[in-house]
């Protein structure tokens, strides 16, 4: 039966045969082949799957184990005389790091008194005056201060306080931990204010709201949620910075509150009773990290919860 | 007919009446105005001191050993000379062993996720790796010390050493006590791992849907499309991944000050001790002998702050540069 | 040839029947308007007058400029960066665009409703109603009379009987329609001389549609509303006066009646036929 096609036209691809044609020697030895290396593909394909998501089990790992020997060994040792007491001396049974836990909460509360209004604020800033030079400057510099090793801010603190006041303080500390809190909170805020619509703004306007009202009373309260949540994680960060703290607090024995004084925190306590000879100091030390991850990990949770059931969707 | 512009009609009693008087609110616009702009002004501002201030702890220093304070080897406090290589070499061979131990894995995780994973997995399991960048630095040291510590020095420096070949080069050489460049190179690699995923994680999610489909189109399999298709386009993102997983590496303190020993030499051998210039300055704060140790202190600082911001500033341009060939 | 577009039944309220055009006075007015988004001109020339006590309707095809002319009524169109306005607004007699003339306080008298419904999400009813009158300062009225302006507006959206038991609850939780109705009484709380709707039912449902054009009908009684509208058959509702704009310039504005039946200008007629548009 001839096959009478219309001539064809140079962009329409082959009309294939009216009836598949037996396959020669050739043809099949070409299937084969293609076969094979199709086979070769499809296990190399399920060969990467696998070395994947071995990595990613290889990666979890370290989170299980470090999480896991944390409880094993700092468990033991947490009751309530470890939240209330202060260190005994070594040699001592018992004491605990309650004063390192007063003095990570008086440098947070420092912390964020220096670095919430300046980090809201510059967020504020960003978020009214996108496209502007000096705005991308400031969100560039803020990257910048976000990638600075917490040692050479901890340097800066020293020199600018702990030298001229001739001694280190608590208030050198919550300086230097307030930085570093600067460029999280300046991110969160800027972007929770963008998020929050443009028809909420001209709503308010259109009442006759000034624009400093709309901004403060209308925009920022409509986004108090995520940037609370974004102090929140900031705050979760510093809590366990020790390098800024050699240079600035000094770490003290005794109950401390004072801003102008040296005083305890909890990361650094952990950093000398690690590395101390004494095994009954090594034993609090892995209390102290229980507690601080405890601490950490809560707040991380409580933020990344907060954020994904404000807007449905999970990220990733 | 269209009705044309009328004359005004005057008021009457009970009209409105617009004042005309400037609300104070006029005021509290500019006041807010300003504010917010003094508030960002101080991150430019904070950042200036920073320099500042580290460049002048650090000038007396630099100005007695001048360049050559990065080449020398020499660090002698009671004789007051102080060469920084050591330091620099051990951050350097730190951050790399991290590096290498960390990039497979963390690339490895973020095609794993962004590809692979079914999405009930996606979540818990990115949580998880994300999760290890919330760990503070002093409780990887502490666990460092008990417990990958002794783990190195009981099993796995002797494996090592007993492998044929490489087992015998200056790489393994020396007794294994335990703190060590491979052990802080190690914790270094877990401390960096998130930090690259997560970036590499996002880039790949960023790939455009028609790169893809297009491989599949093509007859590639999964695993084809990710490596001729997907990791190439988002390449510079991944790179800009690593370098800030890198740029995190060089100034890592806590961890590393506990694990590396703390001795100014440098050796080939990754068993034997060493020192980092953040671990460095660290571990000879507290007991500093006179103003120019601690100037030199300082000086290593600097040298920190000045390499990182180029590793950073590097880092951030690639991953700015993928996100804007993105959206073109 | 001009047809009749169909007319849903006007509802039966006992409202005096519109004046003879013309009747009552002019409270806000336009002259030589022109509205810039940079160098675009997106309102040309524009004079037109509204009066008391009529709803006057501006109908023309999408990016004729009808709700850029709406923003200028009230000052929200300077709030777009690189907007620019020339011409003259009056209000009572008084340009607002005038030297030392604040746009706060025209807003204050000139209310403005928009097409998406805005609730602030962090207020409750109550308080997202009386949200205009806080902002008076030392002229704020006291609690119990913003709970009695609070009814009040709320009466008049129809919304009372719906949430007078709960004043308290956030706006979010309430449906579209109600949303808007909210937006309008607020609009409403702080007593407007004007009234500026920017295609108000757009995203609402039908019956919601139906409930706010008796509502726009209903409040001629007592205060000048203007309604930009895509929607003709609206516009033949609820108005008294339309004004046709296309491409920036207002082609013709007469008594809603003769607009639609005798329309003067070739342009609006074709536009009401649906040549175009």
């Amino acid at each position: 039966m001839t096959d009478v096609s219309p001539p064809r036209r140079p962009t329409s691809p082959p009309k294939p045969p009216g009836r598949p044609a037996r396959p020669s020697g050739m043809q099949r030895a070409a299937a084969e082949r293609t076969r094979t290396t199709i086979r070769r593909r499809r296990v190399v394909n399920v060969i990467m799957v696998g070395v994947t998501f071995g990595a990613a089990i290889l990666a979890t790992l370290p989170l299980i184990f470090i999480l896991g020997h944390l409880l094993a060994a700092g468990a033991s040792l947490i009751n309530w005389d470890f939240f209330t007491q202060i260190p005994k001396p070594p040699g001592e049974a018992g004491g605990g790091m309650a004063n390192g836990m007063v003095g990570t909460l008086v440098l947070i509360l420092a912390a964020s008194a220096f670095g919430l209004p300046i980090g809201i604020g510059a967020g504020l800033y960003l978020a009214e005056n996108r496209g502007t030079h000096l705005a991308n400057a400031v969100r560039f510099l803020s990257d910048v201060l976000n990638g600075l090793p917490s040692i050479v801010v901890g340097i800066f603190a020293w020199q600018f306080l702990v030298k001229p006041m001739g001694k280190f303080t608590a208030l050198a500390g919550g300086v230097a931990l307030g930085a570093m809190m600067i460029p999280l909170v300046t991110r969160t805020t800027e972007e929770m204010i963008r998020i929050v619509p443009v028809s909420l703004r001209e709503a308010a306007l259109a009442l006759g709201y000034s624009r400093w009202r709309t901004s403060l009373v209308v925009v920022l309260r409509t986004a108090l949620p995520g940037i609370v949540t974004g102090a929140l994680v900031a705050v979760s960060r510093i809590a366990g910075e020790t390098a800024p703290l050699l240079f600035t607090v000094l770490g003290n024995q005794f109950w401390s509150v004072s801003l102008r004084e040296p005083i305890a925190a909890l990361p650094l306590q952990i950093f000398n009773f690690a590395i101390s000879p004494y095994d009954q100091q090594h034993a609090l030390a892995w209390a102290g990290a229980l507690v601080l991850i405890g601490i950490v990990l809560i707040i991380s949770l409580a933020a990344r919860f907060a954020t994904r059931s404000r807007f449905g969707r999970g990220g990733d | 007919m269209s009705e044309a512009a009328r004359p005004l009609v005057t008021t009457r009693p009970d009209d409105t009446g617009i004042a005309a008087r400037i609300e104070g609110s006029a005021i509290g616009d500019s006041v807010y105005r300003w504010m917010i702009t003094a508030f960002a002004l101080c991150i430019p501002i904070l950042l200036l001191f920073i320099a500042l201030e580290v460049g002048a702890a650090a000038w007396p220093a630099l100005k007695v050993f001048g360049l050559g304070f990065l080449t020398s080897s020499d660090w002698d406090p009671p004789h007051n000379i102080f060469g920084a290589a050591p330091a620099i070499y051990g951050t350097i061979v730190s951050s790399v062993i991290a590096l290498l131990i960390a990039t497979p894995l963390a690339l490895g995780v973020a095609i794993f996720l962004s590809e692979f994973a079914p999405s009930w997995l996606r979540q818990p399991v990115a949580f998880l790796v994300d999760l290890l960048a919330a760990i503070p630095s002093v409780v990887y040291g502490l666990w460092g010390i008990f417990v990958l510590q002794p783990l190195l020095r009981d099993h796995v420096m002797p494996f090592l050493s007993s492998v044929p070949l490489i087992g015998q080069s200056a790489l393994f050489e020396g007794p294994a006590y335990g703190p060590s460049m491979l052990s802080a190179g190690l914790i270094l690699a877990i401390m960096v791992l998130p930090f690259t995923s997560a970036v590499s994680r996002e880039v790949l999610l960023a790939v455009p849907r028609s790169q893809r489909e297009a491989a599949l189109a093509l007859g590639a399999t999964k695993w084809e499309m990710i490596a001729d298709a997907v990791v190439p386009y988002a390449r510079s993102g991944i790179i800009g991944g690593i370098i800030l997983g890198l740029g995190r590496a060089l100034g890592e303190t806590m961890a590393v000050t506990m694990l590396i020993g703390n001795v100014h030499k440098i050796s080939a051998s990754l068993f034997a001790p060493g020192y980092t210039m953040a671990s460095l300055i660290a571990n000879e704060f507290a007991e500093a002998t006179g103003d120019l140790h601690l100037s030199a202190l300082m000086a290593v600082g600097a040298v920190l702050f000045v390499v990182t911001l180029i590793v950073n500033g590097l880092a951030r341009w690639l991953v700015w540069r993928v996100s804007r060939e993105a959206q073109s | 040839m001009a047809t009749e577009p169909p007319r849903a039944p006007r509802p039966t309220a006992t409202v005096a029947p519109p004046a003879a055009p013309g009747a009552e006075r002019i409270r806000l007015e336009s002259t030589a308007l022109c509205a810039f988004f940079g160098s675009v001109e997106a309102v040309r020339d524009v004079s037109i007058a509204f009066r008391d006590r009529e709803v006057t309707a501006i109908i023309g095809p999408s990016g004729c400029g009808k709700s850029t002319l709406l923003r200028c009524l009230n000052r929200m169109h300077e709030t777009v960066p690189k907007a620019r306005v020339t011409g003259a607004v009056s209000l009572d007699g008084q340009d607002i665009y005038a030297r030392g003339i604040n746009a706060i306080e025209v807003r204050r008298h000139v209310g403005m409703v928009f097409q998406r419904p805005t609730p602030f999400p962090t207020m409750s009813i109550r308080d997202n109603v009386a949200a205009g009158l806080r902002i008076l300062g030392r002229d704020a009225p006291a609690r119990a009379e913003t709970d009695h302006i609070v009814e009040d507006a709320l009466k008049r959206t129809a919304l009372w009987d719906e949430v007078s038991t709960r004043l308290k609850d956030s706006a979010v939780g309430l449906s579209g329609g109600q949303q808007q109705r909210l937006c309008i009484a607020r609009a409403l709380a702080t007593r407007p001389a004007v009234l500026l709707l920017d295609e108000p039912t757009a995203s609402l449902d039908p019956i919601s549609t139906q409930k706010v054009e008796e509502l726009v009908y209903e409040l001629r009684r007592d205060m000048t509303v203007v309604i930009v509208t895509h929607n003709m058959q609206q516009a033949a509702r609820v108005s008294d006066r339309t004004a046709f704009m296309l491409t920036g310039e207002l082609v013709e504005f007469a008594a809603t009646n003769a607009l639609f039946t005798t329309p003067s200008d070739s342009r609006t007629e074709s536009y009401i036929t649906g040549r175009f548009g």
